[in-house]
């Protein structure tokens, strides 16, 4: 464990989080810091409501806040567990939306930024490897950013039953019995932590098509990973719309577009996962279950590794990883 | 071509480094960009132990030639670097040579204590003590980020980075380039004091002539891709005279073939000789040893032309 902790590729694992902290870790606390503030302006509206008419709000089915926490509490318990296992996907989906957005431009500007300030210069001074320095990279992104997320996204939950745990006890309710012991956050956190082998391996066409430009270009690496697939697509269209051979649009523009651009988002293979369940998925405001139900069993999730499309592309994406490796050993400053 | 730099193409271009071993070999290193060439087969011998300043014009081939030395370019021709191969060693290559790349290669966000961790940890030859013993002498904080820093502050960080490492070849592509006088002065000091012996070898490019020459032990001037001087500073002072002549003089010290002449104070002028007779150099005037700032000039002229 020792000789693992003080290897070279720790180190490099080490520079990644040092360079990026803001990015890898402030912007998830921030998210999830605004969500649990959210939460306590949400409680004090109520409070302050409550005050104003007199102790004498009506919620749904009348009786006063208290009361309704009570009804909600003895005669909705699994409405509540349910309330607090959304609690947690809600969490874990900010943490995921932000998780997308910190790779994407993580990615892109991982091989490019130090050629661009000229420290690729002390970099390539010490005796490490141009494979190891961009194998750093994908494990930083597959790796130490998704966990990252999800343990923020566990503390941000942990935060907001504190938060509830004091509104409830402040209104004569034993927290204790009424939301903790509901709380089954494990089995969704587990499912989280679970989707990350899933995501990584799905997130490597991603990851090769955006390494390989950060690390190519002499300069404005988005425009060109984003502008070669988005053209292409938009010329396949064109084409077909004039009636000449082209590659099937809806092929193209998931297959060659989305993926290269948008594998990174975690959870994304679920779109693939229910088109080959011959499914759609409708995601209505409030209702996250129907993700819920595909990312519900383990078995269903795995199910995607028996999957052509995820390693065709990982297939393509250590290709393009490759590719990255080449360019990084013989591109310097820009 | 001037007349001068034909005078040393017939002569072998490889500094005689008495007797040890070569660090640095290269023969025929070639160059070339898509509309230019940077290196036009030059042949070159770094030796162990030695101070050798690669002096050129801009766009020379000097910071090509580094990058081949240091496996950061493709080229043509032979090139080998402590033995080995740097297209293809390149990380263990990196274990004994180590490089300074202009002042401001240190990435901005790094803080003082995570470079320091960070090199300990990937470089096997980094001596942290020492390290550190540099680092106390400067006014540098253990958490102060390199971007709050000076950029003479930034060079002191990265030489005591960079001496703390026991490598066999340190190459320094302007390495005190925007400095001021004081630091740029510190920066030769500590080379000289607390890094080089006999078993090191430095290799420097440099604009600011003056300030290397007391230091070097060996000379190479570069121009158009190719080497047009290779010499130690002894050989140089032996084969190389400045002469100060009274204008009546002038024509006896034209006819002995100098490389280049120009004027003086009171209507005297320089004269500046390659392998004259002393003693008929002695009989024309005042004979001194030339500064390798003005053999550079009589050298390189033409080159902007």
């Amino acid at each position: 464990m020792n000789a693992i902790v003080k290897s070279p590729f720790a180190w490099l694992l080490k520079r990644e989080y040092w360079e990026e902290r803001r990015g890898l870790l402030w912007s998830q606390v921030t998210v999830a810091g605004i969500l649990i503030v959210l939460s306590i302006f949400g409680i004090i509206a109520a409070e302050v409501a409550r005050v104003r008419m007199g102790g004498d709000i009506h919620i749904v089915s009348g009786g006063d806040l208290s009361q309704a926490l009570q009804n909600a509490a003895s005669h909705n318990s699994e409405g509540l567990a349910q309330a607090v296992g959304g609690m947690m996907w809600t969490f874990g989906l900010f943490a995921g939306v932000v998780l997308s957005f910190k790779l994407f431009f993580y990615l892109l500007g991982a091989l490019y930024e130090d050629r661009k300030d000229r420290s690729i210069l002390f970099w390539k001074s010490l005796p490490i490897s141009d494979t190891a320095t961009v194998l750093s990279k994908v494990v930083t992104a597959i790796l130490v950013m998704p966990v990252i997320a999800v343990v923020v996204a566990l503390a941000g939950f942990l935060g907001e039953m504190i938060v509830a745990s004091i509104w409830f006890a402040a209104h004569g309710l034993n927290p204790f019995t009424l939301l903790w012991a509901h709380a089954t956050p494990w089995a969704s956190w587990l499912h989280m932590l679970a989707t990350i082998p899933i995501n990584a391996v799905w997130a490597l066409p991603t990851i090769g098509w955006l390494l390989l430009w950060s690390a190519a270009v002499r300069g404005k690496p988005l425009l060109w990973a984003v502008m070669i697939p988005v053209v292409a697509g938009v010329l396949n269209s064109w084409i077909a719309l004039l009636g000449l051979p082209h590659v099937n649009i809806q092929f193209f523009w998931s297959n060659l577009v989305a993926r290269p651009l948008l594998s990174v988002i975690p959870g994304s293979w679920v779109t693939d996962y229910v088109a080959q369940q011959g499914g759609t998925i409708n995601i209505q405001p409030g209702n996250i279950s129907g993700i819920d139900a595909h990312l519900g069993s383990y078995a269903a999730m795995y199910h995607m590794f028996l999957t052509p499309n995820m390693w065709i592309g990982a297939a393509v994406g250590i290709a393009l990883i490759a590719a990255a490796i080449w360019f990084r050993r013989w591109r310097d400053e820009v | 071509m001037n007349v001068a730099a034909e005078a040393f193409a017939e002569r072998p271009a490889i500094s005689p480094a008495a007797g040890s071993e070569s660090v640095v070999h290269a023969r025929a290193l070639t160059k070339r960009y898509k509309n230019t060439v940077a290196l036009d087969g030059a042949d070159f011998e770094v030796g162990s132990g030695r101070i050798v300043g690669l002096i050129g014009p801009n766009g020379a081939g000097k910071t090509t030639a580094l990058k081949a030395i240091l496996g950061l370019t493709d080229f043509e021709g032979d090139l080998s670097v402590l033995g080995m191969d740097p297209r293809r060693q390149r990380p263990q290559l990196m274990r004994d040579v180590c490089f300074i790349a202009d002042v401001a290669t240190l990435p901005r966000w790094i803080r003082v204590n995570e470079a320091v961790d960070f090199v300990a940890g990937v470089h096997p030859r980094f001596d942290r003590a020492k390290c550190e013993r540099f680092l106390a002498r400067t006014k540098l904080q253990a958490n102060q980020r390199v971007r709050e820093m000076s950029k003479g502050m930034i060079v002191q960080l990265h030489l005591a980075i960079v001496m703390a490492i026991d490598a066999r070849l340190l190459v320094l592509d302007e390495p005190t380039l925007g400095l001021d006088i004081l630091y740029r002065k510190q920066f030769y000091q500590s080379l000289l004091e607390d890094y080089f012996d006999e078993n090191k070898t430095i290799l420097i490019t440099t604009h600011q002539v003056e300030e290397v020459e007391h230091i070097l032990t060996d000379l190479m001037f570069i121009r158009d891709g190719k080497i047009a001087l290779a010499t130690t500073m002894d050989e140089m002072g032996a084969r190389f005279a400045e002469v100060l002549v009274n204008p009546d003089q002038a024509e006896a010290a034209r006819a002995l073939n100098p490389i280049d002449e120009r004027a003086a104070v009171f209507g005297k002028s320089i004269f500046l000789y390659n392998s004259a007779d002393p003693e008929q150099l002695a009989r024309l005037g005042e004979v001194k040893r030339p500064s390798v700032s003005d053999l550079f000039v009589a050298i390189m002229k033409g080159t902007y032309a």
